[in-house]
């Protein structure tokens, strides 16, 4: 073993702000996105595999990352879903027996520019106080001002549609076919967990791309409909609110996650809007408004659903808020079997604090 | 749920004396569950025989009841107190507990009509009951290690029979890990059967197959009357299972659990804190996971109260676990909460670091001469440290250089072990210094797997330590004028300290501080906010580390410093480091009012220091906390950062205290007696003859640097002799020969130890009385504070001795001398602040023993018998606000006040526990007394014949 001497890298904001570190291992080249911050303490693989993390410049608060190498049951999709990754300390040495390789080769595998070594505290309180923006990450250190026209070009979050980014091309099944119930999905970005919580609930699951029609989703003949999490801003995905209101006309039982219920509400007329930088990290509180309780939930969003026209919608009930800043964290429809969520109850990573959900999906398609 | 209205007046019971396994943290917790009572207008009354407590202070509860933790005093206190509506018994550890308990068994809190709140009577029944647990873990499907109760001796040997070795032998009702032992050999079990049977006060213990290797974690939990539960710290021991947690490296968050086993985990600990019963408050949860593919999570133990663990988790994360866990108490909700950090979010949160937190514990094994020094089961360290960095490795760094034990951090200091076999057999029976040795044998080439078959240490760990050593051997190949920026700031973001960098580019320390000037590499200071900078933070809680730079748009490129100098006029005091025998909480007690009272006068308040289980690192104490080591390098570039008007360095302890050269010497003033004077008081020579210009008499002395010379003296002094080495803490090497051959080998012996040390050597005056006097110096006036007789005769160390204030059979004449020496020698050292003296006396002549210009270990005793507040009028005295004239000195106290010295021999075996010359205590406790005809006097006074008769 020898002392191991990396590469500059730098990161650099559209607004001109440049932050310093290293390059992550011998890859060369620059990576453009939106640039984020996710403040869970574990979970890195799963994170990075999140479609609802396409185009984004994922900072990881977290002081070490890759300690326990990766696993290749631990993903929510095929492949790494983040544009790039910024950290504080990379653990090019791992340690995990139940580990199929290291975060290195991991990110080597999908392509993935990382950066090293960077005051990340300072970055998040940057974006914290001027919020979420475009940026690069390169190691062209040199050429600043190359890498500024480039960034220029980057289209901005707000109005961006990526779920057909990440959608599946075709459709497919999950879970075992003699199940009870059926569900369709709508893939906007599904994480593979959730697939999971509902097969696991006695269900067989017909996942359908960002595109489908309901007559595509009908023909399967479900007991039940779901809207996927995802990446982007929900306004421009006009097909599948459209959808949402096929679903809800008839008053089939549904159930949508993040994306998905952001898509709900506008289905319902009411807005969404780009927030100042969003919710993203595993301890995230929210108060069930039903029961009273709390939960600690997993959360990933930068869009979020308006709190008055929610409240003062006649049909909708905020059955969750967030504790933090208020904001809507679930949503009901009083007069139809629909409902759904800001946040992921499905975890990976995260709290299973509200895995009560999907039960309430089930107990919905038995009504 | 808002809180419930019909709790109006709360005891709270303390943890009484500091012992190993139970100490200052009880103290922090206690505070603050009594200050977040009176947030909401409840009435508090507290109980605790510990005079040293910042929670024992008038002004912390409306009522306070400094005795003995009995049922008899809890009855005395229900009684003049029939307003009582409950009791809140989980701040004060298992003493607490068990007392709660034991009054509950009597139906004291039944007949007075007392509710226990924070915790119910059936859950610690539940927790501390191995076999009631067991089955209720059982039955809730959460795993354990295979295990079975015995109660007798031949029931211990069938289940031995049956498990296989090795076991775990584990006493049921105690306290830090005592009577628990890990049998490897069938030979040992009978012995270490009968021990544990012995030492439990229901005489049962339980066994375990041990789970050798299996990696070792805990959580700490919140959990409100609304079955709300959040985690607030994840905490990962360094050192696998085998290891008591609080003998164990520590280390937060996690390091290497996935998500998938550490959500499995959390699932468990919320599921068995339900199951346990029904209660509002906090809750420690330990498990164990195998170090294989399958990552088999079994719990250990669960308890329901504040612990270390959560005063570590508290400082760790920033979350104030006592505070909220007191507010939960009461009925409140998690979510009518607020994140006391941000004072914007929602306490129902869990907090997430930004940066890693390493605790390093504290041992004292010198003190006690003949006990196994191997860490086991059995928790023997007396204090710790907490490191905190933005990695790891800086982190552990920090902790080590914070340990106060010479070492300048890991490896690079030229104090390396390079004995292969000592190395061999200090990891695989872990020492103390474990810590260091790891980085020895790395450096020795043993290879890492090796390293790992031995300890079981993961190899994340392991690796980072190799990183660690990789970095050294590569800076090696570089002189001060070669390095460049760059490996030099990576040195400093691993934690590496100058000296050591000195000690690799072969320079000195002044010079890489230059480098590093001249090259822009700074600390800078970050806040710990539980949120990873989520959301803006309130609160002043800073540590420092190196960072990368970050440039503005307009060009401007610097490492971003998160602690914003005020032009407020400053003022920092110097904690006292871990707590250790001879510096215990007593400082943290002297240091917090320091800051408080510093703040009375107008001051912007710093306090640095580094034990986590302390009250002065509480976020709300000063305005500013500096969660760093007492260590040169970072006390000098805070001191830079800030400019402060001066720094108290005379209520740290020697900590503080031995600072104070250095810092003169760079500029710095010292706030109250000056370093000169210090170091006058120090130097026994000097000293003696400031004695001798003021006719004080003192006891025949001189100074020996070898044997030879100490045989010398001997002739002229005349045996009995006292020998003890210069410049150091409680006693320690001290000791009285009356032959020779004790004289020789004592001297060689501390010489070996101490290369270079000054040894003084003073005639012992046999069968003298000793006493002690505390006093305030302006320069001007001297008031003395208080003047105590030991019960024990001279020659047992002050701080083991029983200290009576008043003194109980000195003549005027003797009090007149003692009166009039302690105001001469103040004054005669230029004294502004504290100072404590002690004396022998013989036939009626009063000797100088040593003068302390400082805090003194009794000070706090002192103010709590008499029921003023003399570190807050001394800090006014340091800084000029006052003069000791301004005070108007009230002491109130009937009869007598009785310092106890409180000792942890129980916690090892086969060590000498005869009192002399060295300190042995670890805690303390004060007890008053109506008069001499007091039984606890007369018993206490008997036992002087018995060592008067020696």
């Amino acid at each position: 073993m020898k002392y191991q001497k990396r590469q500059k890298a730098i990161i650099l904001l559209a607004d001109g702000t440049i932050f310093y570190g290293k390059a992550v291992g011998n890859k060369q080249g620059s990576a453009f996105g939106e640039v984020c911050f996710n403040t869970g303490m574990t979970g890195y693989q799963e994170i990075f595999t999140d479609p609802s993390y396409y185009g984004q410049l994922m900072v990881t608060t977290n002081a070490h990352i890759g300690n326990y190498g990766v696993n290749d049951e631990e993903i929510e999709s095929d492949s790494i879903k983040i544009a790039g990754l910024i950290c504080k300390n990379f653990s090019y040495e791992y340690s995990r027996i139940d580990s199929d390789g290291s975060l290195e080769s991991f990110l080597d595998k999908n392509n993935l520019l990382a950066i090293s070594d960077v005051d990340t505290r300072a970055l998040v309180s940057y974006i914290r106080d001027n919020g979420a923006m475009n940026a690069v990450i390169s190691t062209e250190v040199d050429n600043i001002e190359g890498l500024k026209k480039q960034l220029a070009d980057v289209p901005d979050m707000n109005g961006l549609e990526l779920a057909s980014k990440v959608s599946t091309k075709e459709p497919y099944y999950f879970g075992n076919e003699n199940a009870t119930y059926k569900v369709a999905a709508l893939d906007i970005g599904i994480k593979k967990n959730i697939l999971r919580n509902i097969a696991k609930r006695d269900a067989y699951i017909k996942v359908f791309p960002y595109n489908a029609k309901f007559e595509d989703l009908e023909a399967f003949k479900p007991d039940g409909y779901f809207l996927s999490n995802g990446p982007g801003d929900p306004e421009p995905l006009v097909e599948a609110q459209t959808l949402a209101k096929e679903i809800i006309k008839r008053d089939l039982p549904l159930f949508g996650i993040c994306l998905g219920h952001q898509i709900i509400a506008l289905a319902n007329g009411v807005s969404t809007y780009k927030m100042h930088n969003g919710h993203r990290g595993i301890n995230h509180p929210v108060k069930n408004l039903r029961t009273g309780k709390g939960e600690i939930t997993s959360q990933n969003h930068g869009f979020a659903v308006n709190r008055e026209e929610a409240e003062a919608h006649p049909d909708l009930e905020v059955t969750h808020v967030h504790l933090n800043d208020h904001t809507v964290a679930g949503l009901a429809m009083k007069s139809k079997n629909c409902f759904s969520v800001q946040y992921h109850p499905e975890a990976s990573p995260g709290p299973h604090d509200a895995s009560y959900l999907f039960d309430q999906f089930i107990e919905n398609i038995k009504k | 749920m808002p809180k419930n209205s019909q709790l109006k007046s709360i005891l709270i019971i303390g943890s009484g004396p500091i012992v190993i396994g139970q100490a200052c943290e009880f103290d922090y917790s206690g505070t603050q569950a009594l200050r977040s009572l009176k947030e909401d207008g409840i009435e508090t009354i507290l109980i605790n025989s510990n005079p040293a407590t910042i929670m024992t202070d008038p002004a912390m509860a409306d009522h306070v009841y400094l005795l003995p933790l009995t049922t008899k005093s809890i009855i005395k206190i229900l009684k003049e107190h029939p307003q009582i509506d409950a009791v809140l018994p989980t701040m004060g550890g298992q003493t607490a507990l068990n007392l709660c308990i034991e009054a509950d068994e009597k139906g004291i809190w039944k007949d007075f009509n007392v509710a226990i709140i924070g915790v119910d009577i059936d859950a610690i029944n539940i927790t501390e009951d191995r076999e009631k647990f067991r089955e209720l873990m059982l039955k809730i499907g959460i795993p354990m290690a295979p295990q079975a109760t015995a109660t007798s001796y031949l029931k211990g040997k069938e289940i031995a029979q049956e498990f296989g070795f090795p076991l775990i032998i584990r006493a049921s009702f105690t306290l830090g890990g005592a009577g628990a032992s890990f049998v490897h050999r069938e030979e040992d079990f009978d012995e270490l059967l009968t021990r544990g049977l012995e030492v439990s006060p229901i005489h049962e213990v339980m066994i375990d197959k041990a789970l050798i290797g299996w990696k070792e974690y805990e959580l700490e939990l919140l959990r409100d009357s609304n079955d709300n539960v959040v985690i607030i710290c994840s905490i990962e021991n360094m050192d696998p299972i085998g290891i008591h947690t609080g003998d164990s490296i520590t280390v937060a968050p996690a390091m290497t659990l996935s998500d998938r086993t550490y959500q499995k985990m959390r699932d468990m600990a919320i599921h068995m804190m339900r199951s346990i019963g029904d209660f509002a408050g906090g809750c420690n949860v330990q498990f164990a996971v195998s170090p294989d593919e399958k990552e088999d999570i079994i719990a250990i133990e669960i308890n329901p109260r504040v612990s270390r663990s959560s005063a570590l988790a508290s400082k760790a994360t920033g979350y104030p676990i006592a505070k909220i866990a007191a507010k939960l108490a009461l009925g409140y909700h998690l979510d009518e909460l607020q994140n006391q950090i941000t004072k914007s979010t929602s306490a129902l949160f869990e907090p997430t670091l930004d940066y890693v937190i390493v605790k390093i514990p504290r041992w004292n094994f010198d003190k006690f001469e003949g006990s196994d020094r191997t860490l086991g089961l059995q928790m023997k360290s007396v204090g710790e440290v907490m490191g905190i960095g933005r990695s790891f490795q800086e982190a552990l760094h920090k902790a080590t250089q914070s340990l106060e034990i010479k070492r300048n951090g890991l490896g690079a200091d030229g104090k390396e072990n390079k004995d292969y076999n000592q190395i061999i057999e200090k990891l695989t029976n872990a020492s103390w210094d474990r810590v260091f040795i790891i980085y020895d044998a790395i450096a020795m080439g043993i290879p890492l797997s090796r390293i790992h078959e031995i300890t079981k240490i993961d190899m994340w760990f392991l690796k980072q330590y190799e990183e660690l050593f990789l970095l050294q051997k590569e800076i090696s190949t570089y002189k001060i004028d070669t390095i460049q920026k760059d490996l030099l700031l990576e040195a400093k973001q691993k934690g590496y300290g100058d000296r050591q960098i000195a000690h690799m580019l072969g320079c000195l320390e002044s010079q890489v501080y230059n480098k590093r000037e001249e090259f822009g590499v700074n600390r800078v200071y970050k806040l710990v906010d539980t949120c990873a900078a989520e959301f803006k933070a309130q609160t002043p809680y800073y540590y420092s580390t190196f960072e990368s730079d970050m440039e503005t748009a307009d060009g401007k490129r610097y490492a971003d410093n998160e602690s914003v100098v005020t032009d407020k006029k400053k003022v920092i005091v110097l904690g006292s480091g871990p707590n250790r025998i001879g510096q215990g909480i007593e400082f943290d007690y002297c240091c917090v009012h320091g800051v408080l009272a510093a703040a009375e006068c107008g001051y912007e308040t710093i306090m640095i220091n580094c034990n986590p289980e302390t009250v002065s690192t509480d976020f709300d104490i000063a305005d500013k906390l500096y969660f760093e080591p007492v260590f040169w390098e970072h006390i000098y570039d805070i001191i830079k950062h800030e400019k402060p008007e001066g720094v108290i360095v005379q209520l740290g302890g020697q900590t503080a205290l031995k600072l104070a050269e250095k810092l003169t010497k760079y500029g710095v003033k010292i706030i109250g007696t000056s370093f000169e004077s210090l170091d006058l008081a120090e130097d026994r020579g000097h000293f003696s003859n400031l004695l001798k210009e003021n006719n004080i008499p003192y006891p025949q002395f001189d100074i020996a640097t070898t044997a030879d010379e100490a045989s010398a003296i001997a002739d002229v002094l005349d045996f009995p002799i006292l020998v003890r080495p210069s410049y150091v803490l409680g006693g320690q090497g001290m000791k009285i020969v009356i032959n020779k051959q004790d004289l020789e080998k004592h001297v060689v012996d501390l010489l070996s130890q101490m290369p270079g040390n000054q040894l003084l050597l003073d005639h012992y005056l046999e069968g003298a009385i000793e006493a002690e006097a505390d006093a305030i110096c302006d320069g001007e006036d001297v008031y003395i504070i208080g003047i105590m007789e030991h019960i024990e005769p001279c020659g047992i160390h002050s701080g083991d001795s029983n200290a009576m204030l008043p003194p109980f059979n000195l003549g005027d004449l003797v009090m007149q001398q003692i009166k009039d020496h302690t105001k001469k020698i103040a004054l005669a050292l230029n004294t502004v602040g504290l100072i404590n003296i002690q004396f022998a006396i013989k036939d009626d002549l009063v000797y100088i023993i040593e003068a302390n210009p400082r805090a003194s270990r009794t000070v706090p005793f002192i103010a709590k018998a008499y029921g003023e507040p003399y570190v807050n009028y001394a800090t006014k005295v340091m800084l000029g606000d006052k003069k000791v004239k301004d005070f108007n000195f009230n002491p109130q106290l009937q009869g007598y006040a009785i310092k106890q010295p409180v000792f942890s021999f129980d916690k090892f075996h086969n060590v000498n526990k005869k009192l002399g010359p060295e300190m042995k205590s670890t805690g303390e406790s004060i007890l008053f007394i109506d008069s001499l005809k007091d039984d606890e006097f007369y018993e206490l006074y008997s036992r002087r014949k018995m060592y008067l008769n020696k």
